[in-house]
């Protein structure tokens, strides 16, 4: 079963790849979805045994590299935290996969489409059930060779190749101090196994690295080069500008990889090494600005853009941010549950916009919609839910997650976790306003595109929206359901707890029926929810105090979201004539906000000029240096020798005869010279 | 200084030799001199043989001359078959014309 649930994506990427021309398109369809909702339930039923039945296990599958003390083994880790993260990834991967064959019907390229889905997902899971730094490394480069390949999956557009080629070597930048930080922690523990590593830790809070003279904490440096791993994968800011042209890519592409699932592989990688990163108190507080950061600048951004998919890809960015900032006040539940809702609306949003470009001819510029909520009532009704959810409005599934990671924040009552609340207050309010705003200007409103669109706008057929359908379901009850289990209990409950035998309940994050017949003997809290897979001290458990905050700090993000939404119903449905006023008074503020913050010029003129500038010298110097004296000068020697040579070749006769005549003259003149006959 | 020696017919067969091996490369006019030049060379061989045989009273070198002659006579045919073939082809036997090997 464990296996079942790994590996059937990776025999359908095989098949589909290898053999997509000779079975045909729907057979393609068939078993790259087969084997995704294969791994899908197999899941749903480790999650019954390992979470619910708290039972984690490792099964080695066969040694992969062994030298001297390096030792690195294919297994699969299935704790907790691995079991929420394969659930999450092969549900919306499932969706997505239904989804696609629906959305990507009038593409001839289809079958080559799913197999990277399905070698994607299979990556995904590798990433998540790794034992090891470096298996973990090996899904990590997977997904993004897949996300590669999906943003440039339309390589007759030039936008989209640049955009696959800047995403991929963004992530490089990120990769690199992933790699760093796995050489760091191999230097630092003598191994990269989890176990090994874990135990390793708190010996080594106050070991030292002297590099180059400089006198360095070890553990804070290996976190933090893990962190700038996590940073490019997760798109957090500086690492960030590759998340919006990414968009470049068919819309489940952004909604699988961009938005729920490979996005937050930095977050489970901080979530995964917490028993290391709680003995590096500096290396979470930076993890902690840079979150919540994040979560203002790309809140900001996201305010004023007017292509839908970038609005979402934003918030994607902003709600990554909240999740780190909650990672670095030890908040690791908070963080993972929202990773579990986000991946819900989140991915509900995206092929939700995905079915309103479908409906109007691959149109994406919110100007040019307007006003098509009757033509496309599912749709609107279902974009609606994901919108609220992200908006955090009561009793959907963000409003538990968000309340969580803020009073969290609030309540590490250290400098950067009262930042990381207010930021993220900030960022709540412009979330709701955004998502508002995308909502008024995509479904309200005058039409704004030409009547034929109009007219033919049509709801997507039931193969596209029945996917939203399940994840509406997980955007609108995974909050409610998973609540408890992800952050509920003080930690007084925990002997409690440990002293009874079973200890169920469900906090169902998905539609699987299995575990709906679960009952509940006892509250289930996080403590028996996560067991040994998340480590906290207990001097950093902000998720206790985060139960015990003032009544204000837990309301003003709920009240945030509602004012959000009503500014946003006022400013785009009420007086259209505001926007545009208010931009007009804050222009300045509203070109940094609209260019991004600049980043991209500022890293064009700083990083990429500069790059091609010493390519350019290296390229001089390569054709010059390397190639003058190497290869082509060689070549250019023995020409003139044969230019040289070919002089000889008269064609005379006479001429030869001569040099004969003299050969012979000179061979037998040294004959007698040498042996003086 | 009666008799003729074996040296008088040495000499002159090297002479012979030698005006053929410069007929040869100090010819610019003609192939057909070159042809006669190989004949002259060939024919200064036969004379060493000949005297070589009738000094050392052995008929081998005499025999050797017979077969010599022979091949020169096949030779010299061939060589003239070229050579009007040759002409038809390029309108021109001399020497200085013919350097299509040339590199």
């Amino acid at each position: 079963m464990e296996l079942l649930a790994v590996f059937p994506p990776l025999v359908a990427f095989l098949i589909a790849f290898l053999f997509g021309k000779q079975i045909g398109t729907r057979a393609v369809e068939l078993i790259t979805c087969a084997g995704v909702i294969t791994a899908a339930f197999c899941s749903c039923a480790l999650f019954v045994e390992v979470v619910l039945g708290s039972e984690p296990r490792t099964i080695t599958l066969m040694n992969w590299i062994s030298t001297g003390s390096f030792v690195v083994d294919w297994s699969l880790r299935l704790d907790q935290l691995t079991v929420v993260m394969m659930c999450v990834v092969t549900i919306v991967s499932s969706c997505v996969h239904v989804y696609s064959v629906g959305y990507m019907h009038e593409d001839e390229s289809l079958a080559r489409f799913m197999s990277y889905l399905s070698l994607f997902t299979f990556a995904m899971l590798m990433l998540v059930t790794a034992d090891n730094l470096v298996q973990l490394f090996f899904g990590w480069e997977g997904v993004g060779v897949a996300s590669y390949l999906l943003i440039g999956f339309w390589n007759y557009k030039d936008s989209a190749n640049a955009a696959a080629i800047k995403a991929f070597l963004v992530n490089r930048v990120g990769d690199f101090g992933l790699a760093l930080g796995v050489f760091a922690c191999f230097v630092l523990f003598g191994s990269v196994q989890f176990d090994a590593m874990f135990a390793a830790a708190p010996t080594l809070a106050d070991a030292r690295f002297n590099f180059f003279g400089f006198d360095l904490p070890a553990l804070n440096l290996a976190c933090i080069l893990l962190f700038i791993g996590a940073m490019g994968k997760s798109a957090q800011l500086g690492l960030h500008t590759w998340l919006p042209d990414a968009m470049e890519g068919p819309t489940p592409v952004s909604a699988l990889i961009h938005a729920a699932t490979m996005v937050t592989a930095g977050v489970f990688l901080v979530a995964r090494m917490s028993p290391v990163f709680e003995y590096a108190p500096e290396a979470l507080m930076l993890v902690c600005v840079i979150g919540s950061l994040t979560a203002f600048v790309a809140a900001t951004i996201g305010l004023t853009q007017f292509d839908i998919k970038r609005v979402i890809a934003y918030s994607t960015m902003s709600q990554l941010g909240y999740m780190f900032f909650a990672l670095g006040v030890s908040a690791y539940g908070a963080a993972i549950f929202h990773l579990m809702t986000h991946a819900f609306f989140k991915a509900l949003l995206f092929l939700g916009a995905g079915s309103v470009i479908h409906a109007l001819h691959h149109e994406q510029d919110m100007r040019n919609m307007g006003g098509v909520f009757k033509k496309i009532p599912a749709t609107y009704a279902l974009m609606w839910i994901g919108s609220l959810a992200l908006a955090g409005i009561p009793f959907f599934a963000g409003y538990y997650s968000k309340d969580i990671m803020l009073e969290a924040a609030f309540a590490d009552h250290s400098w950067f976790g009262t930042f990381a609340y207010w930021m993220g207050i900030a960022a709540a309010f412009m979330t709701a306003f955004y998502s508002g705003r995308l909502l008024f200007m995509t479904f309200h409103g005058k039409p704004r595109m030409d009547h034929h669109t109009y007219d033919h706008a049509h709801e997507s057929p039931p193969v596209m929206l029945t996917p939203l359908m399940i994840l509406a379901f997980g955007a609108l009850f995974a909050g409610f359901l998973g609540y408890s289990g992800f952050v509920g209990g003080a930690s007084d409950h925990k002997i409690v707890v440990e002293s009874e035998s079973h200890v169920i309940e469900e906090p169902v994050i998905n539609d699987a029926p299995v575990l709906d017949e679960e009952t509940h003997h006892e509250e289930l809290n996080r403590f028996v929810f996560w067991g040994d897979s998340i480590k906290v001290l207990p001097q950093n458990d902000t998720l206790e105090s985060a139960h015990h905050v003032p009544t204000w700090v837990k309301l003003l993000p709920t009240i945030m979201g509602v004012l959000g939404l009503f500014f946003s119903w006022v400013f785009y449905s009420r007086k259209p004539q505001l926007p545009s006023a208010v931009v007009a008074k804050f222009s300045a503020l509203h070109t940094l906000f609209f260019r991004k913050w600049f980043f991209d010029e500022i890293y064009n003129a700083v990083f990429v000029k500069n790059a091609i500038c010493a390519g350019k010298v290296f390229w001089k110097a390569d054709k010059q240096v390397v190639d003058g004296v190497g290869p082509d000068g060689i070549a250019a020697r023995s020409m003139d020798i044969g230019r040289l040579m070919k002089k000889a070749q008269t064609g005379y006769v006479f001429h030869y005869a001569f040099i004969m005549m003299i050969g012979v003259v000179g061979l037998v003149s040294w004959f007698f010279y040498r042996f003086g006959v | 200084m009666d008799a003729i020696g074996l040296e008088h017919y040495l000499i002159l067969a090297g002479l012979l030799f030698t005006m053929g091996m410069f007929g040869i490369f100090l010819n610019r006019k003609n192939v057909i001199i070159i042809l006669m030049c190989i004949e002259l060379m060939l024919l200064a061989v036969n004379i060493n043989f000949v005297a070589f045989s009738a000094f050392l009273g052995d008929l081998t070198g005499q025999v050797f001359t017979m077969f010599i002659l022979t091949v020169a006579a096949a030779e010299a045919a061939i060589g003239l078959a070229i050579l009007v073939i040759f002409f038809r082809n390029k309108g021109s036997i001399a020497v200085e014309d013919i350097s299509s090997m040339r590199g």
